[in-house]
């Protein structure tokens, strides 16, 4: 069948992002031609101003080089003007005469800028920001010449005033406003963002208008003159000198083409929500589009219309675009500035406003019907990240509220030396402090690689893809570099790895809805894109189908992590740790003696005591696994799960047994929760402690589930955490005796293990779901606490030790064992 | 047809799974794929000298258990973005029997 035709007429980012997606979809679909108007392939036009600024190179920011469109056999006629459609004939037209036939069209021909109507606007000297052509005129004048002034102080202008001022211009913004940026900020922020740019040399005037551009003797422009201003005193200049004038004063959609041939525009082209024009063969994405009214002049919403598009020419026919919230970031390096949504608010708002201009922090969040709807945030943005995915997911703030302002505590975090500041951070300065990536790699990497997304920085950097701690500071620095562009991902529908577009939400449902049973089968229903997955997604389904079906689904050991196939934690030499149980944390003579015994037996290099208050015998050899575990088996003991996404231990204090303030028996109780827990999957780590009195000597605080007695009883606190960041455990409920505590815990965990996600720990699980709702299930309603304390209780019931299955089944063995060949008799 | 060795058979491996094979060139893991295919990589990972036999197997390739990186199995790249190389073994399967040659 000959191959339908497909021409795109603009050569841009929003364009060549569609076409990309549609090449992933369906890469053979279409035979493909591409118009461009300026004579090079696709670059990130939102890096020119790094270019500007003397921080990057025409080259480095091209996206698509020529032989990206050789390599996907696209016919590319660059620096071609198309200038007819025929939608008749169904063929465009080029300025030189070049002529291609669609079947289908999109058009993505960007924005012009707008030349203010004034006398002279046409005089050599005079320009936009817009392309590398006015680029490279601005960096020429700038050798050349002296006085420049930018007319608009938005975005656009207060980064050309910028690289032109490192330039070694002399620089002045004119801005008709009477504050910088009105359009992404408030006045406060405007205010403490002009007065650094002023200490950087650079001169404003505000509330001025432009009335003529003037000419000098040798053509090209000199001044710039403006209208008197009401109550103008006739000592103040009106003039100023001006070699260089870029107009910044704002864009039009790039409609002309589109209109010619009679198709609807109204501001931009208009589409619907399949990016569809009025005729129905022809689509348009980009800047030159009026989706629902909108012209986006940003990255993030352009590339959404593409993936849109891009599934609808592809004839996939499901996706729909429904708007953008976008979020602003001034590339200007040194400057910490961030908005989003609707800042300025308005009737029906809130606002929580935080003021330090000494300190130059300034924040406001604007809060409506217990939703975030916008934030302005100047000096401290490392929250911008979180404020901005509140803002996108209208989740409800209410219980947030008096902390909102102080953010996600990403400050409290481990590992990068509390700081919160990306922008103003020195390119040494470490981010990651897991995988030593410093600000500097980041930054290289996001340019040089054309990043757009954390995810892409994780993979190419690794900054952080292990712990996250420092996942909102590499966010920020990403909005940084790449301004505007950058959007989060939504949280709630991100899909678990790059082999599914299906959220751990929605697959643990299905798994429960379908009764699906195994890992291949869940992956056919659910059109999995790879095979056999990966090792994001493998152990994630394999705890999912065991926790939702117990006794129905089968573990799969190929599907775990190796700690959960080999039983014991693997050390950074490839050799494993041993942790012998302690039921509760204690132990005998006896004990202690095999213990010792093993670990010279099997010349242990290290033993040392771990966080949990057990013994940790280091570096035993794979192979010797199963001896030591037979070993301690022998002596009646087992090992212990001090590495799973399990049940770790259970600490105690010494508790009524010897303590003097001991009210409660906490070790018989921490014995017996750990008894009943022996073997619990869950979706990440567990640990619980239990403490004899409120001193608390077994820091229960900090518990995925902590026990303190009291006189008159137990509290339990639920969802603490003392790991990357410190969260301290909320309270659940009070109850009276030894089985009660059993009974709550259970059911709390069991409510856990069927809801949360894989790798959740619990504290995120509650803060997802909200403590009211675990309330509602464990505590107030006893017939649900129950069904949950039976299902965990039936789930447990078949589980088998693993460490004697290791040494009983051969099977089993097997994978402790090294094959062992005889080199000498080769067969030759 | 030179230097081939008996390792195991097929069934010894678990499909999806690793074993390591000592030898004196190091150790070697032997990984069998969703399709039964046998591959052989220097059971060291370029990154930080993981062991990749305990690797989680996927496709054509593993995820080594240390930090992550994904090797192809075919050819012991790092799969990209990733950097690195691990060596590479050939092994063969015939009649169920599993065969390494070493260099
Ligand atoms: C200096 C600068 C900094 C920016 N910074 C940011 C930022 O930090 N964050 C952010 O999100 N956005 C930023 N932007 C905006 C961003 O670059 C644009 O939103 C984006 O490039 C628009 O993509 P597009 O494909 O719609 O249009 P373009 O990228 O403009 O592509 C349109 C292309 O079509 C060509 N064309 C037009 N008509 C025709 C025709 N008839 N025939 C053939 N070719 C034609 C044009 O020549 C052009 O190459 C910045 C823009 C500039 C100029
Ligand atoms: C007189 C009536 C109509 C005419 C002449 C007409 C014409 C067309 C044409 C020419 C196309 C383009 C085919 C292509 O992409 O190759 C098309 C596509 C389409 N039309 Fe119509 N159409 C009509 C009515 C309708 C109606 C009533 C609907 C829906 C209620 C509709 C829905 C669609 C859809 C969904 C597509 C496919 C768009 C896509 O694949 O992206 N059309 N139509
Ligand atoms: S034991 Fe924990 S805190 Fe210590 S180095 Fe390892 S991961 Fe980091
Ligand atoms: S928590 Fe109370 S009972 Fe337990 S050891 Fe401390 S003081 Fe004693
Ligand atoms: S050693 Fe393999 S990823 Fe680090």
């Amino acid at each position: 069948m000959k191959k339908q035709k497909l021409v795109v007429v603009g050569n841009g980012m929003a364009g060549m992002r569609a076409v990309e997606e549609l090449l992933k979809l369906a890469p053979d679909l279409y035979d493909i031609a591409v118009f461009g108007a300026e004579p090079h392939p696709n670059y990130n036009r939102i890096l020119l101003s790094p270019v500007l600024a003397g921080e990057m190179t025409i080259n480095d920011i091209i996206l698509n080089p020529l032989g990206w469109y050789a390599d996907n056999g696209i016919r590319l006629h660059v620096g071609k003007l198309v200038t007819k459609i025929d939608r008749v004939a169904r063929k465009v037209v080029a300025a030189d005469g070049t002529e291609e036939e669609y079947d289908r069209l999109l058009l993505a021909t960007g924005s012009t800028p707008f030349m203010l109507p004034v006398p002279g606007n046409d005089l050599p000297g005079v320009i936009s920001y817009r392309d590398i052509k006015d680029t490279d005129e601005m960096i020429a004048t700038a050798a050349t010449h002296k006085h420049a002034v930018v007319i608009g102080g938005g975005l656009l202008g207060l980064e050309a005033a910028n690289g032109l001022k490192l330039r070694g211009m002399d620089v002045t913004v004119v801005h008709l406003m009477p504050w910088l940026m009105e359009r992404q900020l408030d006045k406060v922020a405007a205010d403490m963002l002009k007065a650094s740019l002023e200490a950087r040399g650079l001169k404003f005037l505000l509330e001025k208008q432009t009335e003529a551009l003037l000419g000098g003797e040798s053509g090209r422009v000199a001044a710039i003159r403006f209208k008197p201003a009401p109550g103008y005193d006739p000592g103040d200049g009106l003039e100023i000198p001006a070699d260089l004038v870029v107009m910044a004063a704002g864009i039009r959609p790039n409609t002309a083409l589109a209109e010619s041939a009679r198709l609807h525009c109204n501001r931009g082209i208009v589409v619907n929500d399949t990016m569809q024009t009025y005729d129905p063969r022809i689509y348009a994405v980009g800047e030159c589009v009026a989706h629902r009214g909108i012209a986006y002049g940003l990255v993030a919403p352009l590339f959404e219309q593409a993936k849109v598009c891009a599934n609808h020419l592809a004839n996939f026919g499901i996706a729909r675009y429904t708007g953008s919230v976008t979020s602003t970031k001034l590339k200007v390096t040194g400057i910490d500035l961030f908005s989003a949504g609707n800042f300025m608010g308005g009737p029906g708002t809130d606002e929580i406003v935080l003021n330090d201009a000494a300190g130059g922090v300034y924040k406001k969040l604007v809060v409506k019907n217990d939703t975030l709807v916008g934030a302005v945030l100047y000096g401290d943005t490392a929250d911008g990240g979180w404020y901005f995915q509140l803002v996108k997911d209208g989740q409800n703030i209410r219980e947030l509220r008096d902390q909102l302002l102080f953010g996600q505590n990403h400050v409290g975090d481990g590992g990068h030396a509390g700081v919160s500041k990306a922008a103003s951070m020195p390119d040494e300065a470490e981010v990651c402090g897991c995988n030593g990536v410093c600000k500097g790699d980041i930054v290289k990497a996001i340019k040089s690689q054309g990043l757009f997304t954390l995810d892409d920085v994780r993979k190419h950097t690794k900054a952080s893809s292990s712990c996250g701690s420092c996942t909102g500071l590499v966010e920020q620095i990403l909005a940084s570099t790449i301004g505007g562009a950058y959007t989060p991902a939504d949280a709630k529908e991100k899909p678990i790895c790059a082999c599914t577009d299906h959220s751990h939400g929605v697959v643990r449902q299905t798994i429960r809805e379908r009764h699906l049973l195994t890992i291949p089968g869940t992956m056919h229903y659910m059109d999995w894109k790879t095979p056999d997955g990966c090792a994001t997604c493998r152990p994630a389904l394999n705890y999912y189908l065991i926790s939702t079906w117990p006794g129905e689904a089968k573990d799969d050991p190929q599907s775990r992590f190796v700690n959960e196939r080999a039983h014991a934690n693997i050390q950074k030499d490839g050799t494993f740790s041993v942790v012998p149980r302690m039921w509760g944390g204690l132990t005998t003579p006896a004990e202690l003696r095999v213990i010792a015994d093993i670990a010279e037996k099997y010349q242990v290099p290290t033993v040392k005591m771990t966080g949990g208050a057990r013994i940790d015998l280091l570096g035993i050899r794979k192979e010797d696994l199963p001896k030591v575990w037979a070993d301690l088996g022998a002596a009646g003991m087992v090992s212990g799960h001090a590495y799973g996404k399990s049940i770790r231990t259970v600490k105690t204090c010494v508790g009524a047994e010897h303590c003097r303030f001991g009210t409660q028996r906490s070790m018989e109780m921490g014995v017996k929760l750990e008894k009943m827990l022996f073997g619990m999957g869950s979706p990440h780590k567990v640990k619980l402690a239990v403490s004899g009195c409120p001193r608390n000597c077994a820091e229960a605080g900090i518990k995925d589930i902590g026990v303190i007695g009291v006189d008159s009883g137990y509290e339990i606190y639920v969802a603490g955490n003392g790991g990357i960041k410190t969260e301290v455990a909320q309270f659940l409920c009070k109850v009276k005796t030894d089985d009660e505590v059993k009974e709550y815990s259970a059911a709390f965990l069991q409510l856990y293990r069927e809801e949360g996600f894989y790798l959740e720990r619990t504290c995120h699980y509650v803060a997802r779901v909200g403590l009211d709702h675990v309330k509602a299930a464990v505590v107030s309603d006893p017939l649900t606490r129950k069904a949950l304390y039976e299902r965990l209780l039936f789930a447990l019931k078949d589980y088998a030790d693993p460490w004697r299955e290791a040494v009983e089944k051969p099977a089993v063995r097997r994978e402790y064992q090294v094959i062992e060949i005889r080199e000498a008799e080769v067969v030759s | 047809m030179t230097g081939w060795i008996r390792v195991c058979a097929l069934d010894d491996i678990a499909p999806l799974g690793s074993r390591v094979v000592a030898s004196s060139q190091g150790d070697i893991a032997i990984f069998r794929t969703a399709a039964d295919q046998v591959f052989g990589l220097h059971d060291k990972c370029p990154h930080k000298g993981g062991p990749l036999s305990q690797g989680i197997v996927h496709g054509n390739a593993v995820t080594c258990p240390l930090h992550g990186l994904k090797i192809g199995l075919k050819d012991g790249e790092a799969v990209a973005p990733d950097k690195g190389c691990a060596k590479t073994f050939a092994v063969k399967l015939d009649a169920g029997e599993v065969w390494l040659q070493l260099k």
